[in-house]
Order: structure tokens, then sequence, then C-alpha cells
């Protein structure tokens, strides 16, 4: 039993991690529509550039400001250049150009940094941590109250000050929104950065736990299905799904992957969060469209 | 005023409705399959043929395939690449099982599994749509990959799972010459983008573009959207299914499940992006350009003076330029290159002249 | 719609010739290199091929393989396989009039997918510590080279060495060996055979497969906690050889008990695992480092001179690169071979072929070449592509690798019936009648 327990806190402090990725989905998706695919390549760019800086000598926090400040211009170029031009356009055509702006970062990322695989150290050191007779990893609950402190950050930006206050204006109803005189595209930007942050954070971390390299970038795929179980929508949303997917691909992966032959954690969540669209085609705490003709 | 329309009336219902209207669309059209099937394996190079011409014509198809799922019956979808391993292994398979079964008898089987296979993964599109769907495919995506390597029957046991192509014979003719596997692809695709035209423009194709345009209104108006978004998934799964077969057989002669990885899916998608979206023409403007653009690219830098870019950063700088292009035909021109080629017919027809 | 892409095509096929007048390059003898230095495996790409094209600017510096120059192109596959088919057209023909002497894809998709056509164009496919284990029988694949050691090899040597750290291969009986292998052709590959060796040697075997790309260990790991296992045998490639280490360590299990196979060894597979790599021990061909001969004249002749390949030169003497440099040796020494038979000229791939099939390195001429320790002695053969089969073990101190056992040789004559009986039934599956190694000069 305390193998089960094991397993299913290791997945669950796993999908924190994958819950980190969604939320810069959530954020985006949330503001402007625009199912981000570049969030990956996002996240690849912030931790490239962050190690980057620091193998040249520059201390952690400077390298970390001049980080997010590369992603803040990151954002405003792509409110400037892909979603100005695009508005009103269908989301798919959003989705598309994201694909298209995933490979201009990931391209931009090499070009300017190199392909090499980078260390990154962040401190922590990751020994396994006993409690009650089970091994915990030391790394992973970092990572976790990491992810807490972020969670408690965006609630408080979105709900105590006013540029907050007009990102939920936006996303609760783009139109009435302009009509009161919030600017969209700065909103946009400012959702654009603040998910650069989100995707900064996580590379730090994803970073830290897989040497900062290209496959980062793929990370997305793990985000995907959290994304579809928690809904589009809600930050709680991509937490909840991050832990149901965290939880049930390692458990599945411990006792059904035996009987299949085992790897089955690339299609698991997937298949897992189909199941769930079947019974909730808007995910968990997604909003069921309505349609009219 | 290159040429004139005027004057060719139809008299028939019958020559209304057919496919080409024009004589000069016709008389084009014979000439370019002339060209292709009788000037070309005579003009073209090993480089050419095997480099060059037959990816560009399997990559056209693997288009059309995923351009009358995403581009005519609007259902998004990134698990063309699945659907293409399922056409090269089942092909593989029955080639090898079924002794005696002919090639192309076996090229259809394989499209028959990718369509059964596609159709399976399509189920959820009843309930699901949009972003949603494509977990659905994405899933497969994965699945199939995966189902692919792990069971070692589907690659005969191989030790490394890597199938490699039986030889191409078809009625006693070998095939194996680059310009025979040429010719081959080249019969396989325009047989299937005649089918494809014609299947755009019956009523199925009308329906998927109801159901593309409002699927709610589509089903006011009494179209099954069971049966017509089944049918779009099962006839792109079979398009699809065949051009991996293709790809694995005339194209590189062997291949590994993680040949058909998510990058290929993308890949297609770029192709019909590029290409126009409810284009057919658009399939083969898509894929010339997925091919050639990066052939040229590299090809120029080998131009520049030796030490000048390394090829590193070539790559890297036509990763640049792929996705700046997509973004830019998403802003400027939606419709993709067909629509380009489209509106230099226009002209053309006008030139000199204007009015 | 064809007529567009042709005209495009007419186009590229006029800036294609235009090339062919910049430089006559007669009397050279040409490499294609389809590197790759960008995606996902970039780190290996510019490492190897760093170090091959290095060790050919160090031969063109000393004058040539007998005052014929070597020349070479790159061409980049980002490790995908059909641009490295295309790559592989593009390049097969020579460069302005310089004959291809072989082809390096170090890639085992690009490999299989220009094997027929290597051996249709005469143009020997190397596929040095890795390819296809069958290709090892020359008498079927007559162009194909897997040098130094194929997979089965490698597995073979790695259950030796666990034997000679038991003391002895009966030994073994009764260990718990653990396989985590990349869920790939290339990770399943030995699944067989190191099952056929647990059966011969009575161990118990525990295959666990990581899917692809192997950012996600924890349940592996979970599981050989719960097993238990005296070593763990990590077939990794890429990013999931960080990852495992890292994993390895989350569960508590010690590093110095996984053995990471050719595709672990490199800096770029502990470095990134920091803390945790410290005591992984992997195989290797060769060692790394900047101490031999060799080295130091490419440090002379190339680096210093301001011609290094390498963007950064901190990769200097690491083992991407000196598998690299291994490599341009075996290639250039084939060369070599062959011009003792067929002029001092440049050679046609058939002819370069045969110098590969008699390639014999001895001690006496490594020390010549001023690799001695550096690569193993090595003898091929008609029936033999391989040639080696000898690895050594090494062990990451936390900064780099240090060698801690002399060469372990792999069972080859255990290995061979399997070899044999796999590429006689390729040869049926193709309808390729083998050669008969007894007659071949």
């Amino acid at each position: 039993m305390d193998f089960f327990f094991e397993v299913l806190i290791g997945g669950l402090l796993a999908g924190v991690m994958y819950a980190l990725v969604a939320i810069g989905f959530v954020l985006i998706y949330k503001a402007s529509g625009v199912f981000n695919f570049a969030q990956g390549a996002m996240v690849l760019f912030s931790a490239l550039t962050f190690v980057s800086l620091l193998e040249r000598g520059l201390p952690f926090w400077l390298a970390f400001v001049l980080t997010l400040a590369a992603m803040v211009l990151l954002a405003l170029a792509v409110e400037r250049v892909v979603l100005r031009p695009l508005v009103n356009r269908s989301p798919i055509t959003l989705f598309m150009a994201t694909l298209g702006l995933s490979y201009m970062i990931e391209g931009f990322a090499q070009a300017l940094w190199g392909a090499q695989v980078h260390g990154l150290e962040l401190g922590i050191s990751d020994e396994p941590l006993a409690v009650g007779g089970m091994l915990l990893s030391s790394f992973d609950l970092f990572a976790a109250a990491t992810a807490a402190l972020l969670v408690l950050v965006l609630s408080l930006l979105f709900s105590k000050t006013r540029i907050g206050l007009s990102l939920r204006a936006v996303a609760d109803d783009p139109v009435a929104a302009l009509a009161v005189g919030i600017r969209l595209q700065r909103i946009w930007a400012v959702v654009w950065a603040v998910a650069g942050f989100v995707g900064l954070v996580a590379g730090l971390l994803w970073g830290a736990r897989l040497g900062v390299q290209f496959s980062l970038s793929l990370i997305v795929l793990k985000a995907l299905p959290v994304l579809i179980i928690g809904g589009f929508t809600s930050i709680s949303g991509a937490i909840v799904g991050g832990l149901i997917i965290g939880a049930s691909e390692k458990l599945a992966e411990v006792y059904l992957g035996p009987f299949v032959g085992g790897g089955i954690e690339n299609w698991f969540p997937y298949v897992l969060a189909l199941l769930f669209l079947l019974v909730r085609p808007a995910g968990l705490f997604g909003e069921r469209a309505i349609e009219r003709v | 005023m290159l040429y004139n329309e005027a004057g060719q009336f139809s008299t028939r219902y019958a020559q209304d409705r057919r496919v080409f209207r024009l004589r000069q669309d016709r008389h084009a059209l014979l000439a370019l399959l002339l060209f292709a099937f009788v000037a070309v394996p005579y003009l073209g190079n090993d480089y050419w043929f095997s480099a060059i011409l037959i990816p560009f014509l399997v990559l056209s198809l693997a288009g059309l395939g995923l351009n009358l799922l995403t581009g005519y019956a609007g259902q998004l979808s990134l698990g063309s690449a699945a659907f293409m391993a399922v056409g090269a292994f089942a092909t593989y398979n029955f080639e090898l099982r079924v002794p005696g079964l002919p090639l192309l008898l076996s090229l259809a089987l394989g499209g028959v599994c990718a369509a059964l296979t596609a159709l399976l993964f399509g189920l959820p599109s009843l309930r699901i749509k949009g972003f949603y769907l494509l977990v659905s495919t994405l899933a497969a995506q994965f699945f199939v990959q995966w189902a692919l390597t792990k069971f070692s029957w589907f690659s005969n046991d191989s030790a490394s799972g890597v199938i490699s192509a039986p030889p191409l014979q078809l009625m006693g003719v070998d095939f194996s010459s680059p310009a025979g596997r040429y010719l081959f692809t080249l019969g396989v695709v325009v047989v299937l983008f005649w089918l494809g035209k014609n299947l755009v423009r019956s009523e199925l194709g009308r329906n998927w573009m109801a159901v593309r345009d409002m699927d709610t209104a589509a089903a006011v108006i009494g179209i099954p959207l069971l049966k017509t978004k089944l049918l779009a998934f099962a006839i792109s799964g079979f398009f699809l299914g065949i051009a991996g077969a293709l790809w694995a057989f005339t194209y590189l002669g062997t291949v590994e499940p993680h040949g058909f990885d998510l990058n290929r899916s993308f890949q297609v998608l770029f192709i019909i992006i590029i290409g126009g979206l409810g284009s057919l023409l658009g399939n083969f403007l898509g894929a010339a350009f997925i091919v050639l653009f990066p052939i040229l690219l590299s090809n120029l830098a080998g131009l520049l003076p030796a030490g000048l870019i390394d090829a590193g950063q070539v790559e890297n700088l036509q990763k640049m330029v792929f996705g700046a292009l997509i973004i830019l035909f998403l802003i400027k021109e939606p419709e993709g290159l067909a629509r380009l080629w489209q509106r230099f017919r226009e002209r053309a027809r006008r030139w000199p002249l204007r009015y | 719609m064809f007529k567009r892409s042709l005209l495009s095509s007419l186009a590229l096929a006029v800036s294609l010739s235009a090339t062919a007048f910049i430089a006559k390059a007669d009397g050279e003898q040409y490499f294609p290199l389809q590197s790759y230095r960008v995606g996902p495996y970039a780190a290996g790409g510019t490492g190897f091929f760093g170090g091959f094209i290095d060790y050919l600017k160090y031969v063109n510096a000393n004058g040539g393989v007998n005052g014929v120059k070597l020349t070479w192109s790159e061409c980049e596959t980002e490790y995908v396989v059909e641009k490295g088919v295309e790559c592989y057209e593009r390049l097969k023909n020579g460069l302005n009039g310089a004959p291809a002497a072989a082809t390096n894809p170090l890639s085992v998709g690009i490999a299989y997918a220009t094997l027929d056509r290597s051996t249709a164009d005469k143009l020997p496919l190397i596929t040095i510590n890795h390819g296809r284990t069958d290709s090892t029988d020359g008498s079927v694949f007559p162009y194909a080279f897997p040098l130094q050691l194929n997979p089965y090899s490698e597995v073979s040597a790695i259950i030796n060495y666990i034997g000679q750290q038991s003391g002895g291969l009966d030994k073994l009986s009764g260990k718990k060996i653990v396989t985590l292998y990349h869920g790939s052709p290339y990770g399943k590959e030995t699944n067989e055979v190191l099952q056929a060796l647990a059966d011969k040697y009575g161990f118990s075997l525990t295959l666990l497969e990581v899917p692809h790309p192997g950012n996600e260990q924890q349940s592996q790991w979970l599981n050989i906690r719960r097993a238990k296992p005296d070593w763990v045998i990590l077939r990794g490639w890429g990013v999931m050889n960080p990852v495992a280490l890292k994993s390895a360590q989350k569960v508590g299990f010690p590093a110095d008990r996984i053995i990471g196979n050719i595709w672990s060894n490199s800096e770029e597979d502990a470095a990134p695992a920091g803390a945790a790599a410290k005591g992984f021990i992997s195989i290797t061909t060769h060692p790394s480092g900047t101490t031999f001969p060799v080295t130091q004249g490419i440090k002379k002749d190339v680096i210093d001179a301001g011609h290094g390949d390498l963007a950064d030169p901190k990769r200097f003497g690491t083992v991407y690169y000196n598998l690299g440099v291994v490599n341009g040796i075996l290639n250039v020494e084939a060369v070599r071979l062959a011009q003792e038979k067929y002029g001092h000229k440049p050679l046609t791939g058939e002819q370069v072929r045969w110098g590969f099939e008699h390639l014999k390195l001895d001690d006496a001429r490594l020390k010549e070449l001023g690799a001695l320790g550096l690569v193993q002695p090595l003898q091929l053969s008609c029936s033999d592509h391989e040639g080696g089969g000898a690895v050594r073990f090494q062990q990451w101190d936390g900064e780099k690798w240090n060698l801690i056992s002399d060469w372990v040789q792999a069972d080859r004559a255990l290995l061979r019936p399997i070899i044999e009986a796999s590429a006689q039934k390729y040869a049926k599956e193709k309808g390729i009648t083998p050669r008969d190694c007894s007659q071949a000069s």
C-alpha cells in the first residue's frame, strides 16, 4: 500500500508540473481566445535565455530580470505582429498562427543561443525525503510550492489590481469591455507577458529537471490533456486537471502498463481526456458553449 | 488576352457540369499529364525523382487527405501521420502475409485499414468539436505510434521494428528504378486526385462544406451529421493511408514508426494552410513549397562562401522563415497559394486589356 | 499545377548547375556529410561532425592522403529521415568532380533508408557504433559497415562487465538486472539478445520501456525501486538520459549501479543531471580526453590555427567529438588502404569499400597514427564488417569521464549465429544472393 501512495503522490506532484505549463495556455485563451501552441516554445526560449545569461556570469536575479524583459518584449512583438492583424479571425486560424509562431521562436532561440544541452541548478538538492516510510522528492515539493505561490500571485493580480479587473472584463465579454474603454491591445500584450512569466517559471523548473534543451518545447504535449480535462478557461481547472492526469498516468503505467507491455504514458492521458470529453464536452470547469443558428 | 473563353456554350446539362468546362483547361490538363507521364521520365534524373518529385507527389496526396477533412469538412486533425503509418504498415503486412496479392490491391486494403482507424478516432467528433477534437486526433497519433512500436508483429518481428519495402512489381513490370517509382506514384496520385475532385463535387462534398461552415445549421436543414462527419474521417483516412504506403514503399523504401511522428502531421497541416484550405490545386502548391523551399534555401546557402553561415544556422533561419511565412499567409492570404494562382489567372485572362 | 512546380524546379536546377562551375575539385577525395546541427539531437551532431571535419582538416594540413586532398560538404538533416535521403541523393555523386568515398549519417533511421540506395550506388555506408546489427554480415550487406560495435556486441559486453564485477560470469546467476530502454526501434533492438543472455547465464531480466522522448520516468523508477535490481542498464537517447539519472536519485537508486549504453555515454548525457550523475557508469568505444598525439595534432594544426569546427571550443575532446575523430581515422585509413591497391588518386566508393573491408588496425599502426588507446584494434573482413566489438567502461565524476576498465570484449562467437540468421532472413526477403566470402579478394 505504501507503494501505491508513493506512486500516487509522485504522480500528483508531476501533475503540478504539467499544470504549470497549462496555466500559461489558460491565461492566453481566456483573454484573447487564442489557443497558444507556442507556449512550449516560449518555455524553451525563456529557459534557454536564462541559462545562457547565467553561463555568461550574470547573477541569478539579473538573469531572471533580463529574461523577463525579453519575454515582455516577445509579448509586445507577438501582439503587434501576429494578434493585431489577425483580429476577428476564426480560432482555428489563430491556432495555426501560433504554430507558425512556435516555429519562429524555436528557430530564433536556437539561432541565438545554440543547440547545446545545458544543465541548470536551482540550488535545490533532489535527495529523496523519507516521510512515513515513503520517499518523496524534495524538488517536486519545491515545485509544488512554487506553483501554489504562482497561482496565489495570479489570483491576486486578477482580483486586486486594475489590470486584472480589465483582464477579467475582456475575458467575460470583449465587445462590452471595448465599449467601456478598455484597450484590448494593451490587455493582450499584458496577458502574453504574464504568460511569458509563467513560461519562465515553468521553464526554470522543467529545465532543472530535464536539462535545458530542445525537448523542453515538447512539454506542450503533456499540457494538452490537462487543459482538456480542466477546461480551457479556468486556472483552478488547470491545476485539478494536472493532478488528475499526473496521478492517473503514473498509476496506469505502474499497474496497467505490465499487462500491455509498458510505455503507455504518452497516449494514456489523451485517451483519458477523451473519455472525459465524452461525458463533459467542455471539460470539468469549462464554460458550456451555447450555439445559435 | 492570352486566351479567349468566349463562345464556349453548354448545350447540354452534362456539358455544364463537367469538371473542366473550358476547352483551354482541358487541353492544359491533358498537356500537363502528357508532360508528367511522358516527358518527365526522360528529362529527370535520379536526384529529381528520388529526392524531389516522389516526396512532392506523396505529400500532395497526404495534403489532399487532410484537406478533405479539414478544408472541406472543417474537422481539425493532428493525426494525419498516424493514419499514414497505419496505411504503410497495413500495406506491408498484406504484401507479406497474403502471397500473390497484387500490389495495388494491398495498397487499397492498406488505405481501408487506415480509413477504419480514422473512423474509430473520428467517433468523438460527434460530440466534441474544435480544439477538443484535436485531442482525439492526437490520441490517435500517440496511440498508433505506440502500438506499431510495441507489437513487433506489425513489423514482422524485425528486431529493430523497421520494415523494408517489398520489390515494386505490378503485373510483372518492375517499378524499382527511380523513374519507375516516380511513374507508379504519379499514376496512383492522379487516380486519387480524380476521385477526390469528384468527391468534393458530389452531394457528400457539398454536405461537408455545409458542416464546415456551420454544423448546427447543417443539421437543421437535414444533413445527417453523423454520417457526414464519419465519412469525412474515413475517406480522409483512406487517402492518408495510401499516401503513407507510398511514402514507405516508393519514396523511402523503408519505414519505422518514428518516421510518422507528430512532426509529419504538422507538415501535412502546413501543406494545406500554405496551399489553401478547401482547394485541390492547393495541395500540389503547398507540397511543392514544403519540399522545395528547404532544398532551395540550403542550396542557396551552399552558394555562399564556406564558413560565412554554418549549416545549423541555415536550418534555424529556415525554421524562422517558415514560421513567418505561415503567419504571413494567414494574415495576407488565408486561402493560400491556390488563391494567388486564381488571382493570377484572373489577371492573365484580361491581360493586356483591363476594364 | 505541375507546371509551376516544374518551373521553380527548373530555376533550382539552374542554380544547382551554377554551383558546379564555381570550383573544380579534381584530384580530391570527397566526403558527403549528412550532418545535423539543429533540432533535438543537435548535441550529438555538432560534436561528431565537428570531430570528423577537424580530423579531415588535420589530414589536409599534413599533406592529405598520399597527396590526395580531402574535401567535404555538409547537408543538414536535422536527424529527419527524408531530409537525410534528400541529402544523400544530392551529395552522392561527389562534389565538383571529386568522387564520394563513403556516407556517415550517424542516424539509424537515415542509415536504414539509404541502405538499399548505398548498395545500388556502390557507396559504403558507415554506421559507426550503431546501425543494423545484421549488416555485420558482409556477405549479405557488402556496402554497410557497423564499425567497431554493433548493438548486440554492446549488450554482450555490458553483461560481460557485470560478470567481471560480480567475480565471474557464473556468478551472474540469480542477479537481477533491469534494462530501461527508449521506446523506439533503437531501444528495443537488443531486448531479444538480452533475454537470450539472461537465459544462458541465469540472471533475471526486467525490461522497462520509457516512452519517447523520455522526459517523464517516475513510474519506471518507482518500479525499479520496488524490484531492487543489482544493476540497471540504461539504453537511452537524448533527454532520456539526464532524466533517468535525476529520477534515479529521486528514488534513491545509486548512480554507480547504472550502466549507460553507447548513446548514453556523452558529456551531454551526464552533465545536465548535475550532481545526480556522479558515479554513473557507461560504456565507450573510445575514451574522451585531449592527450592523444592525434588530438594534440588537431589542436596544433587545426584549432590553434583558427580553423576548428566547434562553435564551443570547450567541447574539444568530448565523447562525441572524439567519436568523430575516430570515425575520421577509420574513413581515412580505409581510403589510404584502398589507395595502395588502386593507386594514389581519388577513388570511387566501390574502391573505398575494398579498403574498409580490408581495414586492419593493430597497435603498431595505431601508434603511428597517434591514436593508440583512442581507437580499439580492429580487423575487418568480407564476412565481418564490425571488426572490433570491445568497449571500455568509464565513470562520471561530476566533471568528466574517467576510464575504469580495460577493453572488455563482447562474446562475438555467441552472437554470430543470431546475426547470420537475421542476415539470411533479410537476404531471402530481398532476394539477395549472399557473396561467397571464401572467394572474395
